[in-house]
Parts: C-alpha cells; structure tokens; sequence
C-alpha cells in the first residue's frame, strides 16, 4: 500500500460530533484515509462504528464537525464563499464515490440478481443497458455466480446473497468502500467464502476500504490499519501487528483478549 | 356493473394519489390528504350520495347523472379506505430496503418507483381484493338515485309479482353479488401470485398458520 503519504487524503472527518438526543455517540473526531488504505474499525458494541459507516453513507447528518471524500466536502457545501449544509442533492454526488455493504445484505427482492446489478448503473451512472449488462457478469464471473445472473436473490444462500451484495457495490465503481459487518449474519461455513472476496478485492483494485469485523484474523492480513474505538472516541490506532500483538492501552488488551476467546 | 368498474377504477386512481400524499414530506400535502381520508371514511356513503346527487346540484345549478354521481360516491369514499393501505403498505417495506437504494444513489423518485412501491404493492392487492368486494356491494346504494344497478332492478319487478316470484328475484340478486365477488377475488389472486413469483416468491413458501416452523 501507499509507502509515501499522498497529499490529499480520501475520507477526512474534522471534528465531527454525532448526537442521538442527549446521547452524545461520537465527540470532537478526527481522521484521515489515504486513497487505497484499507482501515478496520474495532471495539465494543455501541461504540459508534456503524455510526461513522453512516455518517459516510449520509444515511444519518452530522451534528457538528464535516466530512470531506475525495477532496470534496460531503456533509456540507460551499454556498457564496460559505460552507452550508448539503441539500440531498449534492450529497447524492459525492456519494456516488462511495459504496456500502450491509450486515443483513439488503439486495432487491424484487429485482433478479442481474436487476440488482444493473439498476444503479443505468439510473445513476447512465451506462447503457448493454455495458451495465457487461459490467454485471463480468462481476458475477469473479464471485462464481455467473450462472445465478437471472435467478431471484431469495434463491441464494447467505453467502451467495452477500457476495452478490458486494457485486452490487463494485458495479459502480466506488472510490470508497464500506463495510459494516458483512459476515456477521451469515453461518460459520459461507465465511470464508466471503472474506476471500474481500482479500482478492483489496489485493486487486485501490479502493480505500472502511470495514468494521469482528473477524480478527481477517482484520489482520487485510488492513494497513486498525483503529480500536471506545465511546465515540478512538483510543489507539496502529497497524495491525502492532495493535493485535502490543496494544498499548489496557482498555484495547481486554477488548482484544474477549473477541479472541469467543468460541 | 359499470358503476362497479367505474368506482374501481377511481378508487385505484384516488388511493394512490392520496396514499402517497399521505407519505409526503411536505406536511401541508399530507395534511390535505389527511382531510380528505378522514371526512370520506368518517362519513356515511348514503349521506355522501345525497349530498352529491341533491345538494351539491342545488349549491352549483348543475345536475350530475346518478352514474355519475355513484361513481363519484363510490370512489372517493373507497378511495380514502384505499389511501391508508397503501401508505401502510408503503410503511411496511423494511427500512433496510430504503436504506440499500440510497447506499447506490438512487434518486428519491427511482427508490420509491423501482424499490419500494414493486415490493408494497404485493402487500396491498389482498387488502384491495376486500375493498373492492365492500365497493361492489355498496352498488346496492346506488338503487336510491335511480342509477340501474342490480338491486334497483330487482325493485321494479317486484311490485307485479308473487311471493315466490319475489323470493326468486332476492336470490338471483344475491348470487349476482356473489358470483362477481368471487370474479373480483379471481382476478385479485392471479395479480397477486404474478407480483409474488416478481419477488422470486413462490405460494409454497409463504407462511401458513398452524405449519411447523
Ligand atoms: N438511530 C439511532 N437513534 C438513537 N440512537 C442511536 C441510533 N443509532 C445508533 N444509536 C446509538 O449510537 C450508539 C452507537 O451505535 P453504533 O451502532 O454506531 O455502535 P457499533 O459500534 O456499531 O456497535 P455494534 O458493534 O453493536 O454494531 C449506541 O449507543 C446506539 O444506541
Ligand atoms: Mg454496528
């Protein structure tokens, strides 16, 4: 991955403030990615990773702070020399840049898997039905569903269904890519068939990956690094050797030695 | 019959104009359709039919034909039923559905058009199938303004007759009823197996009560 940092980074969150009502789920943070890090968020549940997925995905506003991608500013914009709020509008633009994949997969059932692939594509991106359609199987060959293009989603098995999630993604050429816990929902044997993906994905594209997982192991071979969050706050940040063998904070040791022990 | 087919059809045409309105973010498009829902669900059919077929015409200077008039009770009324299906339906869709149509871009109209209404819409047709049989038996209103329909037929042969005649003419009236019930059922269930096997669902799989699970 990238030895030298770049100049501008792909995903900046300046002092961001997330509140639900008096719940305060992340306070004064601050973060880069460099285009083509992959990042793997850690820590223990309701500790706001899903949050910052979120908050990328404009699926919750900010509170305080901004977030930029890709140099551009996606929480806000800039109106008359002032920076306001985005309107739906512009955060659809910059949004384009990113996509995300879903513990529970969340693909169309209404649509075939082929259907799932192409929608965005021709709506958004307004490729043609026939380059859609390329792009579509050429992503199926390389998650080995090609012959499954026509089939409903409800046909395939979890594992199948999240790969075809995570096809879903790629059809539209993200620049960014989120992940929230892609291999949770799924039985212990379609795991691995998963996390290969993503491997052949990080090896094989520079798209700067954000990805929460309990899979420790995983998180090991496939990020540049791991920032383990504690109460919206991060609370060490290494890269993975480091942090997974020498954790510094005794809070991130016990956090680390309970996920290792489950079964 | 063409009172019917007429109310049906306004019926669709109102419930999801005002179901969608229902849905809307503006708070003043929700609160018209919220009226209207309202002051036609909350109010009597014969009262309504009066009003449109006796007063309104006092008020304007203008008669509408009783047809007309039925139709217009007939759909409007249904239509209001109809409204809060569809906003239901439309609620029922999981958010996660909303959710996955926004992670892609999706434009607000493209979510609702190609996401959620195609996945709501199977949820809707067995509530419909309901409303359009009450609709068809609220024909028998129309018998009031004159307008042609089943039982009004039945009324003007009855006088010259016998008992048993009369008995007759009850009996074929309501296997009338019945047999275009079911004929609105038929229809209802071939549309709905068509969205469901749309959805990759086949009858098999859905739930039925009392199955192991
Ligand atoms: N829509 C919401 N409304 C109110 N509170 C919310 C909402 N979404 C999240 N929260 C709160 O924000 C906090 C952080 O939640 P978040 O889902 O980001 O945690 P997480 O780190 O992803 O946890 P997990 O590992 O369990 O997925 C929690 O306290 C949660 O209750
Ligand atoms: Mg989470």
């Amino acid at each position: 991955m990238p030895s030298e940092p770049p100049s501008e980074p792909m995903i900046v969150f300046d002092r961001v403030e997330k509140r639900f009502g008096d719940n305060v789920v992340l306070s004064d943070l601050s973060f880069a990615v460099a285009p083509g890090e992959h990042v793997t968020l850690i820590g223990p549940s309701g500790s706001g990773k899903t949050t910052i997925l979120r908050l990328l995905m404009c699926l919750e506003p900010v509170t305080e702070g901004t977030i930029r991608v890709g140099g551009r500013y996606l929480t806000h914009m800039e109106r008359r020399g002032r920076l306001v709020r985005a309107d739906e509008k512009h955060s659809r633009e910059v949004r384009k840049g990113i996509g995300m994949v879903f513990q529970q997969f969340n693909l169309f059932p209404n649509m075939t898997v082929r259907g799932n692939l192409t929608e965005a594509p021709t709506r958004v991106l307004g490729l043609s039905k026939h380059e859609a359609d390329a792009r579509a199987e050429e992503l199926l060959e390389m998650i080995g569903l090609a012959d499954r293009i026509d089939e409903h989603p409800s046909r395939l098995s979890g594992g199948q269904q999240q790969r075809v999630a995570i096809a879903r993604a790629l059809a539209m050429r993200p620049a960014v890519l989120l992940l929230d816990e892609v291999t949770s929902a799924l039985d212990p044997e379609l795991v691995a068939g998963v996390l290969n993906l993503l491997r052949r994905i990080g090896e094989t594209t520079d798209i700067t990956i954000l990805c929460v997982t309990h899979e420790m192991g995983f998180a090991r071979g496939f990020s540049d690094r791991v920032m383990m969050f504690d109460r919206g706050r991060v609370l060490e940040e290494a890269p993975p050797e480091k942090l997974f063998t020498h954790p510094e904070n005794p809070r991130t040791q016990e956090f680390l030695e309970a996920v290792l022990e489950r079964p | 019959m063409v009172a019917a087919a007429g109310g049906i059809a306004l019926t669709i045409v109102l419930a999801a104009v005002a179901g969608l309105a229902l849905l809307s973010r503006r708070r003043a498009v929700r609160a018209v359709s919220r009226v209207y829902v309202e002051v036609f669900r909350g109010t009597s059919e014969v009262v309504q039919l009066f009003w449109i077929f006796f007063v309104l015409p006092a008020l304007v200077g203008y008669q509408i034909i009783p047809l007309g008039a039925g139709i217009l009770v007939l759909g409007l009324n249904h239509g209001a039923y109809g409204a809060e299906i569809v906003r239901g339906a439309v609620q029922a869709v999981p958010r996660a559905q909303y959710e996955g149509s926004l992670a892609l871009s999706l434009s607000p109209y493209d979510r609702m058009t190609r996401v959620i209404l195609p996945q709501a819409l199977v949820e809707m047709l067995p509530p419909f199938n309901n409303l359009f049989i009450q609709l068809l038996k609220s024909t028998a209103l129309l018998s009031l303004v004159v307008v042609d329909e089943v039982v009004r037929q039945g009324q003007l042969l009855v006088p010259n007759l016998g008992v048993g005649e009369t008995l007759t003419i009850y009996l074929v009236e309501l296997v009338i009823f019945l047999l275009l019930g079911l004929g609105i059922t038929a229809v209802m269930r071939l549309l709905e197996r068509r969205a469901a096997a749309r959805l990759g669902r086949t009858p098999v799989t859905r739930a039925r009560v009392g199955e192991p699970a």
